[in-house]
């Protein structure tokens, strides 16, 4: 089941969801879990984190280590709150939290990685708006940890979730697959429909090349955050509609795992290729 | 790798390799030590030479060292913390030949002028592997509670340990045993599934021949 979709399927097809299958799984092979309400206790406290974490990259204050960036989401929540933004005010939101976690990340806050620190707002931006405007319960949201996870895992086991390995599809793609099933689930897709929404989301950010200003979590990937859940939430809105991936989730994960592997070294977490190798950058 | 792999860890950013990683190195180089750090050469390779500043990798390092944990927000105050607890340290790169590109060497003295030197790598995801130990070849990842000895190679010595374990009834997840030629020094790393007592732990500390036992618990 943790490398393989079509197995995750049919477990939650007999267990009655995706999270009730990774919780199962959970229990059998984490030593350092008893219980259920053990491992559901964790998750509200990554909850909590994110919480704090969206509340902490908000304050205008905020700046990274080296300067590089901070305090844009602040702005960024201030437009969609007064009607300034394109998307409305409900993708505004998600992407300025989006944004905020990954400014806070920058900034040497506490962040939940998921699945690592430079793609740590997508999953939290788009669970916590989708409670401020729909009301979900925490239950609910812990649930959507949980497929997230099932999601993250399966990738990490077929392909990989290192940008150092598989470049940002890896990291931001990775994290917009499993936030596109986590909101596909909450609006009350089905299991099959999260796997495509999670296909979809993958889909789109294929090839995405990991190419950090100066090496630094900085440049482009706080901005990356964003562009990676407003693709995750429209992945997630054609499932919703009915739309049905031709490809099956796993085979996308696979063509992501191949398409890291011809990435060259140079678009690979090295900062010397992509954004790192634009002129204006390589100064110092 | 399970699922709080993927929804975690909960970690103080910005990375989780040089970050989160390096953070634990200096926590685990503080427990093999086993006492409060005095002074910490910190050399940094690869990546983690030339990005340690942006990436707070420096701060985590001390951090660690002072024995924070990963998401401890004072990791950011860490040379602040360092001042005031009279821990001394210097940080400067190193080139390596055929190391992991995210590797430190620390060299720590503790209070009692005690010694210990770690090269390790941060291989990922805020996991980390320790390659040598006072300069001979290792590989844990204090990943699960792990019990470090280093000890004289001599017959027995694994009965010894296991027999302790036992009657502690510790179960052994994994065990890997290092040494530097026949009868020199060895170094044995024990994965368990549940913390050993201390009087066990104690009783291994007094067995002839076994200098250091540590439970390493990241």
């Amino acid at each position: 089941m943790e490398r393989s979709v079509t197995k995750l399927l049919t477990r939650a097809a007999s267990l009655g969801g995706i999270a009730a299958a990774m919780r199962e799984w959970q229990l059998r092979h984490d030593d350092t879990v008893r219980t259920v309400e053990d491992m559901d206790g964790r998750m509200r406290q990554a909850l909590a984190v994110m919480r704090e974490s969206v509340s902490q990259g908000l304050d205008p204050k905020t700046r990274s280590v080296s300067g590089l960036t901070g305090g844009n989401a602040a702005k960024y929540m201030a437009a969609a709150l007064t009607g300034r933004t394109a998307g409305g005010s409900l993708m505004g939101r998600i992407c300025a939290r989006s944004l905020a976690v990954a400014e806070c990340n920058a900034a040497m806050g506490r962040i939940v990685a998921a699945p690592t620190a430079g793609a740590c707002g997508i999953l939290p931006a788009a669970l916590l708006t989708m409670q401020e405007e729909y009301g979900y319960t925490d239950g609910q949201l812990v649930d959507a940890l949980y497929i997230a996870g099932a999601f993250g895992l399966i990738i990490a086991n077929r392909a990989s979730i290192a940008g150092a390995q598989g470049g940002c599809q890896a990291e931001c793609g990775s994290a917009a697959g499993m936030t596109a099933a986590a909101i596909t689930f909450l609006k009350g897709g089905s299991p099959r429909q999260q796997a495509d929404a999670c296909a979809f989301a993958l889909m789109n950010l294929m090839g995405l090349v990991c190419d950090p200003v100066h090496g630094l979590v900085e440049v482009p990937c706080v901005f990356r955050n964003v562009g990676a859940v407003s693709v995750a939430l429209s992945a997630a809105d054609m499932a919703l509609s009915g739309i049905d991936c031709p490809i099956p989730c796993d085979e996308v994960i696979d063509a992501m795992r191949q398409v890291g592997d011809a990435l060259p070294s140079t678009l690979r977490e090295t900062g010397e290729g992509g954004c790192a190798a634009c002129p204006s950058m390589c100064k110092k | 790798m399970h699922v709080f792999d993927i929804i975690g860890p909960i970690m103080i950013g910005p990375s989780s390799s040089h970050t989160a990683g390096a953070a634990r190195i200096g926590r685990i180089t503080r427990m093999l030590l086993g006492e409060p750090v005095r002074q910490a050469h910190i050399r940094f390779h690869g990546s983690f030479a030339k990005t340690w500043e942006g990436h707070g990798a420096d701060r985590a390092v001390i951090g660690g060292l002072l024995g924070l944990q990963v998401d401890d927000p004072d990791l950011r105050r860490s040379r602040h913390l360092a001042a005031e607890q009279g821990m001394a340290y210097d940080i400067s790169s190193v080139q390596l030949r055929d190391a992991h590109p995210n590797t430190v060497i620390i060299e720590a003295t503790g209070d009692s002028g005690k010694t210990v030197t770690v090269q390790a790598a941060s291989v990922g995801g805020g996991s980390v592997m320790v390659q040598y130990l006072n300069g001979m070849e290792v590989g844990f990842s204090g990943s699960k509670t792990t019990l470090i000895i280093q000890h004289k190679d001599a017959p027995g010595a694994i009965a010894k340990v296991s027999r302790l374990l036992a009657a502690s009834r510790t179960n052994i997840a994994t065990m890997r045993v290092f040494r530097e030629e026949a009868g020199g020094r060895a170094v044995m790393a024990l994965e368990l599934d549940s913390e050993p007592e201390e009087t066990h732990i104690d009783a291994l500390r007094r067995v002839p021949g076994f200098e250091s036992v540590t439970l390493l618990r990241v």
